[in-house]
């Protein structure tokens, strides 16, 4: 049987891998590639606290889910956000999307 | 060292390693490609886990729609992906710095906290998650307002993002 600390290392670990990502990427869909990475980690977390937990409370699944759902939300609007931007300057670059900053 | 434990560590070599590119590799398509990777090791782990439902959730979600999205917009905007010099900003070290930071802390703290070990208790005979699931997203006394709520959340993010994404005449 596989003890939890497994499962708990391994989403800190891909966390830590999409928080890089997040941070160190120039390319605005390289930084929404890390998002998913660190919303999968704390995935992996909510359904092994549930499996590991009380079995009869189903809350870490339906947690997981609305991860689900606001990630393909976030992911919809973030790319269509991108695909605009390309459109009007021709750039993904995040170090060069500058117009809001004084 | 069972059958299971080695499943285990199988895909979370896969999923470590195929994060690792997607944060690393220059060309954009190999990282969405790692991604769909990493993602079908974490529905195993969901697998392992006993979480049918969100396996299958997973792979048809996940993999079938967001990473195809995201596919598609990278031959969007496919100046970029051809890209060959630097993908990393100037301050990548300090990246790695927090992410090394982030990783100690989070083990640091679940390391202290007692049920770090603890061990999964057998699922009872007869125990259905799936049939639990479904009956706690619709049922009024458990999840059936988030349920909705996210069911709105899509719709106006369905509508935001072609707004956002239209061209305007």
């Amino acid at each position: 049987m596989i003890p939890l600390s497994w499962y708990l290392i391994l989403a800190a670990a891909l966390f830590s891998v999409g928080l890089f990502g997040v941070l160190a990427r120039k390319n605005a869909i390289a930084i929404l590639l890390g998002i998913e990475l660190m919303l999968n980690a704390v995935n992996i977390n909510l359904v092994a606290f549930w499996r590991y937990g009380s079995l009869a409370s189903i809350a870490g699944q339906v947690f997981a889910i609305i991860v689900f759902a606001v990630a393909a939300a976030e992911v919809a609007v973030g790319l269509g956000l991108v695909i605009s931007i390309y459109r009007r300057r021709n750039t993904v670059v995040a170090d060069e999307l500058d117009l809001m900053k004084w | 060292m069972t059958a299971i434990q080695i499943l285990f560590i199988l895909s979370a070599v896969v999923i470590l390693g195929a994060a690792v590119m997607v944060v690393s590799t220059k060309n954009l398509v190999h990282a969405a490609l790692y991604l769909v990777a990493a993602l079908f090791g974490v529905a195993v782990l969901f697998a392992l886990l006993d979480a049918t439902f969100l396996t299958v959730v997973q792979v048809v979600v996940y993999i079938g729609a967001i990473a195809i999205l995201f596919i598609f917009a990278i031959m969007l905007t496919r100046r970029e992906m051809r890209d060959q010099g630097e993908q990393l900003n100037r301050g990548w070290g300090a990246a790695a710095l927090i992410g090394l930071l982030t990783f100690g802390g989070l083990f640091m703290l679940l390391s202290s906290w007692r049920g770090f070990n603890g061990t999964a208790a057998a699922l009872p005979s007869g125990f259905d998650g799936v049939v639990e699931l479904g009956a706690a997203l619709v049922s009024t006394d458990a999840f059936v307002l988030p349920f909705e709520v996210a069911s709105v959340l899509l719709l106006a993010a369905l509508i935001g993002a072609v707004y956002v994404a239209g061209t305007k005449k």
